[in-house]
Parts: structure tokens; C-alpha cells; sequence
């Protein structure tokens, strides 16, 4: 099999190779309108089918991979690294992404996924698919190359093949690391579709704004599945790490955010350009920055530039990628300056108060965020380069940079929607801010009057302050949308005699992408009200004989008994706790530390039990070497299940704003009014 | 003149609060309990886990324990934060800080995401009143060689719908 797995990739680089180099000649001649020995459109659509083909060789190889993972195949050195015999079946899966081949080789199958889609749809418009396509096919290449060249998954072990393997990272061995990864890797390689249109659209001069719209919703897809994974790794950290929080500010988790950050200020300006054909430079370098940034991601990851707590797959391909980067940089730059006349904006802000200055102020903001990230993330090498010896730059850093320009972005999300486009006289915003800033000075009283104090022995208490910041904006924001819905539900009610709930739902699809958007912004409320509950965090941490107790928040738990597990992964010791609120039993917790036969590695897996006020977190730390007995840490973590569920509004407002809207004639037939409400009275409405 | 004041006086409130704002944040937390967890939250376990030294959860650790009972000792000696995070700095190099102190180059790493956002900003808003000027100029040619029709239309457009808001 690992022949086979070579072999496929092997073909596979041929095939994208021709893909590239057939298709950039057979568009060449197009462009020039030179004779060509054969058609180049028919030499165009050989191109493409190389490329299917392509997808199908990486397929192969996949296969071929994970098949020796189910065999035990040890004498491939990646399976021997990364498997043994007792690894459950569901982890076998995840052998494919636990090391750098073959993580390496996921990226690939999804670039060829993705390329196998766009390929197949290219009757949307050839030409264009073709550019991109040829675009796609050349960054394939790159990372067949380096799965060919410098880690090939398939190399076999030198040596006496050893009967069983190392076994996966304990780390890795949980639910979510099946999905995680996956996901991550989605959004990672998915940002190249929408570059390789950006770019195929600028070489070619696209004529008209059809190409953003295709983009855009490579973009939402892509943006989708990132969110997803960052969210999974979240959990994943706060469920298996066992400190108590979701986020270190680790460059890996960095590394992720960055492109998240340029991606959601794509997905906002890009609406300017489809509107009034602004800001079109500034797009098409937010894509390429975003797709630079995913490289820049896993060359941070790989090459080992920056310790991190979980890069688990580094080695020395870090080479590759600063040169493929550089490449990629040079290729935007020289297109963007032969091409750059194309990119001249329709149309310029016309005033400070408006949408658009709202939008170019969000931009601002997260390209700042993302500047901020990437300079704490490399601070340490610049500082390591001019003084000599390194710093770190840790969570304390980034909390004291990046949460005020996050209350900021926070901010715009509440008053963006407000402004109209163009211009904002000075009564509409008063009319517009009235309820929000109701809402903002309503949520401060409450927050005072629960206890919220934001100062603490007459100096402000950061943690508490900020949360009291965050909830404020957060009603008012919550306010300004809901507001939003209202006033066009009650258009559609008045004019349909449809209820309230029906008139939302009609308002909805009459414009998914603005609607789908609120409801978006609904659940990075919901986030953001989630994370500020970690300013009130609080543990405990005991060594608990039978029958002692700890108390922590409303809860008392109580050791009922300390025992030990094995089977032919791990073995695990866990304690049993009772746990009472008010003096009655509640419900039990079992804490559990395991130890993997194969890597001789500990892992936590931490008891949790989840409620919408707070999760009450438990840590099986081990034993006291000296007494034999359980030290167990309890946490009360407030509110972050709004984390998770603000997560679930969130991807459900995304794929309402993937949904095409009704159009007007489909919208008239289900609203059987007096007067079909138009679009500028429904604006009108809200201003 | 009236709004001017009024505006100066706005100005000068909000001066104020932020004043106070950054007082108040300048000031430490100042009971021992509050200090030793503000300050082991500024650190960093030095065995390798690359966890905050406050956070650090692994038993057995054999750093973070002796760390912890430096910080409790250097607390007890009434010595201040500074002198506290300079001595575990001076022992175990600067790396053990968790997150670059404000002297020297290590400033650099404070001030640079601050400065950056501040003079796009500055640009930002800048360039929106260069093009709103360049607009206004636009507009004002444009209502030079309108029609009263025009015009009439125009503002029974603006009055019956506010704005053309949404996206």
C-alpha cells in the first residue's frame, strides 16, 4: 500500500503540474488571441479534467494512508509515529492529521476536493473557472511537491519493523479532535478558492462585480468552517487542557484567528464594492492577505518558529513555505501593479456618519486586531533578533491590547446597522441610538445592582470592568438589532395583516444576506456575553480523602470514593464525587487522569457539568505521592455556555445569509398585502 | 456660539473621565491575596508547559511550586511588584515574565500595536473628510444644472424614505 499511496501521489503532481502549465497556456492564447497549434479551449478543458483527475490520485493517496493506519501497516514511519494496535477505530482516522505528512496530505485532499467542486461548476463561467483553476492548480502543486520531496508519508522504516506503533498524541484522543482538525483545515484551505478567483479576476481585467459575488460566497463557506474550527479547538482546550479557560493566546490558536480576522473584514467591505463599487484595491488584498496568512499560519506551526503548547507536527519544511510565500507575495503584487487601473472605485464615501465609513472602521479595527496578534506572535523573534534573548508574550499581553479593540469592533456592530448609506443627518441618529443607549445605561444599573463592581480597593478591577463594558454594549447592540427586526416586521405586519413572527420570517427572506447577517452579529453577542463571564471565575483546589468536602460557589462535592481503570489504550484513575446544591444531592462527577500504554503520556479529562448560568468544572490533578490521595480543582466558570450557544446562532445565521433572498416577484406572491412592501419603504421605515 | 460651549464643556467631561479612568487603572491591587494572584498571573511556569505560573495544573510539577512560594515570600517581604518580577527575571531570565515589560526595546511591544491603530485612525479619518470634501464639490456642481423637477423629485425621495440604508 505504501507503493500505491506513492505512486498516487506521484501522478497526482504530474497531473496538477499539466493542469497548470496547459491551463496558463491554453489562457495565454486566449488573452492574445495568438494562433495555437491546437484549440486552447479545448486544451483548457484538459486542463481542467487533469485537474478532477488530480483530485481522484490525492483521494488514492488518502485512502492508501488510511488504510495502512486500519492494517497496523508499521513499516511506513508516519503510521509507526502516529498509530499502534489498540488505538480505537475513530482515532485511526485521525492518524491522517496527528503528524505533519500527514496533515500535509489533508491539506492537499481538500485543496483537491474544493478544485474538484469548482472544476465541476465551471459553466458558471469558464473563463474565469479557468483562471482559477490554473490558480488552485499551481498551489497544488506546491504542496505536492512537498508531500513528494520533503515529507512524504509513505517513507518506510529503516530498521527491524517493530510490532506495534507509538500511538497517537493522548491530546488528540478525544471526540473532538475527529472534527477539529477537519474543519480547521476546511477554512485553512478553503480561503484559497476565493483567492485564486481574486487573482484569476485581476489577471483577466473581469469585467463587472459577478466574480465578488461568486467569491463572496466561497468566502461565507469558508469563513463557516474556520469559525467551526477555532470554536472546536476552543472546546477542545477547555475540555481536555484541564486549566479552566478555552483560550492561552497560543500561537497556534493565533495562527487560526489571523486569516478569521481578514476573512470577516472581506466579508464586510466586499459588500461595498457590490453596492457602490468601492474599496475594490482594498478587497482583493484583504483576500490575498487572508490567503497569505493561512501559509504564514502553518509555517508558524511547522517550522517551529515560536514554541507553542500544541504545535504537534513540526519539522523543517519551514523552507518551502517561506519561499512559496514569497512566490505567492510577488505574483499579487506584480499583478496587482500591471492591473491596478481596473481597480478604480465607482464611488467615494460621501460623509464620517455614514454605513460606508461604518464598514471602513470595522476593517480598520480587525485588520488592527490581526496586526496586533501577528506582532505579539512574533515579538518574540523580532525581540529575540535585536537584543538576543527572547520574551514571552503571553495571555496578559494580548487582554491588555486586544480586548479594548475588540469592545471597539463590539461597538461598531451595534452602530453600523444604524447608519443609512451615504450620509446620517443628526435627527435620524437620535431617533436610530435612542433604545441601545436605553439599553447600554439599563444593563450598567443591572450589572451594578448584581454585584458587577469595577473597581476594587480604589483601583479599577480590569477584569471586572471590561466585563461591565462588554455586557452594556452587548444589550445595546442586541437592542439596535433587534430594533431592526422589529421595525421592518411591523412594515410587512401593517401592510400583510400577518403576525409579528410571520413578519420577521417574511422580512428575513426578502433579504437573507442583511437578515442572516444580524442574526450573526445576534450570536457574537451571545459569545462576547460568554467570554466577559470569565472575569468572575473562581476555583478551588483540595487533596480530598473519602467523604471530604470542598465548596465552591453554590456547591458542595464531596469524595465518595477514588479508583482505577485499564484497558488496552490507557489506564485511568478517577475520583467519584457527589455533588449537593442547597444540601440535596444534585448529581455525581467522575474526574478522570489517564496514562496511554503506547506513549507513556498523562492526559486530563475533565468532568464538567454545564448549566446556562455556569459550567462547574472538576480536575482530577492525580494523587499526593506522599498521603496516596485524590487532588482535585474545582472551577465555576459563569456563563460559558453562551459561548457554545452563541456558536450555534451564529452558524445558523450563516446559513440564512447563504440562502438566496426571495426575489420581489416570488416575496409578492407569499405576502398577499394591500401593498406589497418595497425595499425603500421598509428603509424608510427604519430611519 | 452656544453649541461651541456646549461642545467644549462635553470635551472637558470626557477629559475628565478619562483622567480618572487612567488613574484609577494605574493604581495595583493592594491586599496580599489580590497581589499574589495578580502577580502569578505575570508570570510563567518555568518547567516547560508554557502555561501561566498561576495556571499551571500539572501535580508534580517541579517548578511551579517552588515558584509560587518565592512569589508568596517576596510579598510577605513587603517588596513591591516591581521589585518581585525583577527578581524572578534576574533568576530565571525574561522569559519567565509573561508578557514583555514596558523598559527598553521591550516598549516597542506595547506602543507599536497602539501607535499602528491610532494612525490608521488618523488616516482613515482623514481620507473619508478628503473624499466627502471632493463629494460635496461633486454635488454642488451636479445642483448647479438641476431642475427644479429634479430637485422637487429628489427631496419627496429623501423625505418618504430617510435614507437608502440597508445592505
Amino acid at each position: 500500500m505504501a507503493a500505491f499511496g506513492s505512486f498516487a501521489l506521484l501522478i497526482a503532481l504530474a497531473l496538477a503540474a499539466y493542469n497548470l502549465l496547459a491551463g496558463a497556456l491554453a489562457l495565454r492564447w486566449i488573452a492574445t488571441g495568438q494562433p495555437a497549434p491546437i484549440s486552447p479551449e479545448r486544451l483548457a478543458d484538459t486542463a481542467r479534467r487533469a485537474g478532477i483527475a488530480g483530485f481522484v490520485a490525492v483521494t488514492a493517496a488518502a485512502f492508501a494512508l488510511i488504510w495502512s493506519v486500519f492494517a497496523n501497516d508499521f513499516s511506513i514511519t508516519y503510521i509507526m509515529e502516529h498509530s499502534n494496535r489498540a488505538l480505537p477505530a475513530a482515532y485511526k482516522f485521525s492518524a491522517l492529521w496527528s503528524g505533519q505528512e500527514g496533515s500535509l496530505l489533508l491539506w492537499a485532499w481538500l485543496l483537491g476536493a474544493y478544485g474538484f467542486v469548482l472544476r465541476l461548476t465551471h459553466k458558471q463561467d469558464v473563463k474565469l473557472y479557468a483562471y482559477a483553476g490554473a490558480i488552485l492548480a499551481a498551489i497544488q502543486v506546491f504542496f505536492l511537491a512537498v508531500l513528494n520531496f520533503a515529507a512524504p508519508p509513505f517513507a518506510l522504516y529503516r530498521g527491524a519493523i517493530p510490532d506495534d506503533g507509538n500511538g497517537l498524541n493522548p491530546l488528540l484522543q478525544y471526540p473532538e479532535m475527529v472534527i477539529h482538525p477537519p474543519m480547521l483545515y476546511l477554512g485553512y484551505v478553503g480561503f484559497s478558492v476565493p483567492f485564486a478567483f481574486a487573482l484569476g479576476a485581476l489577471m483577466m481585467r473581469y469585467p463587472g462585480e459577478k466574480w465578488i459575488k461568486i467569491t463572496r460566497l466561497w468566502t461565507m463557506v469558508t469563513w463557516l468552517f474556520l469559525t467551526c474550527g477555532i470554536f472546536l479547538g476552543m472546546h477542545w482546550a477547555y475540555a481536555v487542557l484541564g486549566w479552566g479557560g478555552y483560550w492561552g493566546w497560543d500561537p497556534v490558536e493565533n495562527a487560526s484567528f489571523m486569516p478569521w480576522l481578514t476573512g470577516t473584514a472581506f466579508l464586510h467591505s466586499v459588500m461595498m464594492q457590490e453596492k457602490k463599487g468601492m474599496m475594490k484595491s482594498w478587497n482583493v488584498w484583504l483576500i490575498f492577505s487572508t490567503f497569505l496568512l493561512t501559509l504564514l499560519g502553518t509555517l508558524l506551526t511547522r517550522a517551529g518558529l515560536v514554541s507553542s503548547v500544541h504545535a504537534f507536527a513540526q519539522s523543517s519544511i519551514g523552507t518551502w513555505f517561506v519561499v512559496f510565500m514569497g512566490i505567492v507575495l510577488a505574483v499579487c503584487v506584480f499583478t496587482y501593479i500591471v492591473q491596478r487601473s481596473h481597480l478604480k472605485s465607482d464611488h467615494q464615501v460621501e460623509s464620517l456618519v455614514s454605513r460606508e465609513s461604518s464598514f471602513l472602521f470595522n476593517n480598520l479595527v480587525l485588520l488592527t486586531a490581526c496586526f496586533v496578534i501577528l506582532w505579539g506572535t512574533l515579538f518574540p523573534i523580532i525581540s529575540e533578533y535585536v537584543e538576543g534573548s527572547k520574551v514571552t508574550v503571553g495571555a496578559p499581553f494580548y487582554n491588555a491590547v486586544a480586548i479594548p479593540i475588540g469592545l471597539f469592533l463590539l461597538f461598531l456592530t451595534g452602530v453600523g446597522p444604524l447608519l443609512p448609506w451615504r450620509s446620517a443627518s443628526l435627527k435620524s441618529i437620535k431617533r436610530n441610538f435612542v433604545l441601545p443607549v436605553i439599553a447600554l445605561w439599563a444593563m450598567v444599573i443591572v450589572c451594578l445592582a448584581v454585584g458587577v463592581r469595577p473597581w476594587k480597593d480604589g483601583a479599577i478591577d480590569q477584569g471586572n470592568f471590561y466585563a461591565l463594558i462588554a455586557f452594556a454594549l452587548s444589550a445595546a447592540v442586541f437592542t439596535a438589532i433587534l430594533s431592526e427586526f422589529l421595525r421592518g416586521a411591523v412594515v410587512i405586519s401593517k401592510q400583510s395583516g400577518k403576525n409579528l413572527l410571520v413578519s420577521v420570517w417574511l422580512l428575513t427572506r426578502r433579504n437573507t444576506r442583511r437578515y442572516g447577517g444580524y442574526i450573526i452579529h445576534i450570536g457574537v453577542v451571545i459569545i462576547v456575553i460568554g467570554l466577559a463571564g470569565a472575569a468572575f471565575n473562581r476555583n478551588v483546589e483540595s487533596e480530598m480523602g473519602l467523604h471530604d468536602k470542598i465548596s465552591i460557589g453554590p456547591y458542595t462535592l464531596e469524595q465518595i470514593g477514588a479508583t482505577q481503570d485499564s484497558n488496552l489504550n490507557f489506564n485511568s484513575e478517577y475520583a467519584m464525587l457527589n455533588v449537593y446544591k442547597g444540601g440535596k444531592l444534585q448529581f455525581q462527577m467522575a474526574p478522570e487522569k489517564r496514562v496511554y500504554l503506547a506513549s507513556q503520556q498523562p492526559q486530563t479529562m475533565v468532568a464538567i457539568h454545564s448549566t446556562p448560568s455556569w459550567d462547574l468544572y472538576v480536575v482530577y490533578e492525580g494523587t499526593n505521592p506522599d498521603t496516596g490521595q485524590p487532588i482535585i480543582k474545582a472551577f465555576l466558570n459563569p456563563l460559558v455556555g453562551w459561548i457554545w450557544a452563541g456558536l450555534v446562532v451564529l452558524v445558523f445565521g450563516t446559513f440564512v445569509a447563504l440562502v438566496p433572498s426571495l426575489s420581489p416577484a416570488t416575496a409578492a406572491l407569499r405576502v398577499p398585502a394591500r401593498a406589497v412592501p418595497t425595499e425603500p419603504a421598509l428603509k424608510g421605515s427604519s430611519l | 456660539m452656544k453649541s461651541f460651549r456646549s461642545f467644549s464643556n462635553y470635551a472637558k467631561a470626557v477629559q475628565a473621565i478619562l483622567l480618572a479612568i487612567i488613574v484609577c487603572f494605574s493604581l495595583g491591587a493592594t491586599d496580599a491575596g489580590s497581589r499574589y494572584l495578580n502577580l502569578n498571573h505575570r508570570l510563567m511556569c518555568t518547567c516547560g508547559c508554557a502555561e501561566i505560573l498561576g495556571e499551571c495544573n500539572h501535580v508534580g510539577c517541579p517548578e511551579s511550586g517552588r515558584e509560587l512560594a518565592e512569589l508568596s515570600a517576596g510579598i510577605a517581604a513587603g517588596k513591591s511588584d516591581k521589585e518581585i518580577l525583577d527578581s524572578f527575571a534576574a533568576k530565571y531570565g525574561a522569559t519567565v515574565l509573561a508578557a514583555p515589560t514596558t523598559e527598553g526595546f521591550n516598549l516597542v511591544a506595547w506602543i507599536a500595536p497602539f501607535a499602528v491603530f491610532a494612525a490608521a485612525l488618523l488616516g482613515t479619518v482623514l481620507l473619508v473628510r478628503r473624499w466627502a470634501s471632493v463629494s460635496v464639490g461633486k454635488q454642488q456642481a451636479a445642483t448647479q444644472v438641476s431642475d427644479p423637477a429634479t430637485d422637487a423629485l429628489k427631496e419627496k425621495i429623501r423625505r418618504e424614505t430617510g435614507s437608502d440604508g440597508g445592505y
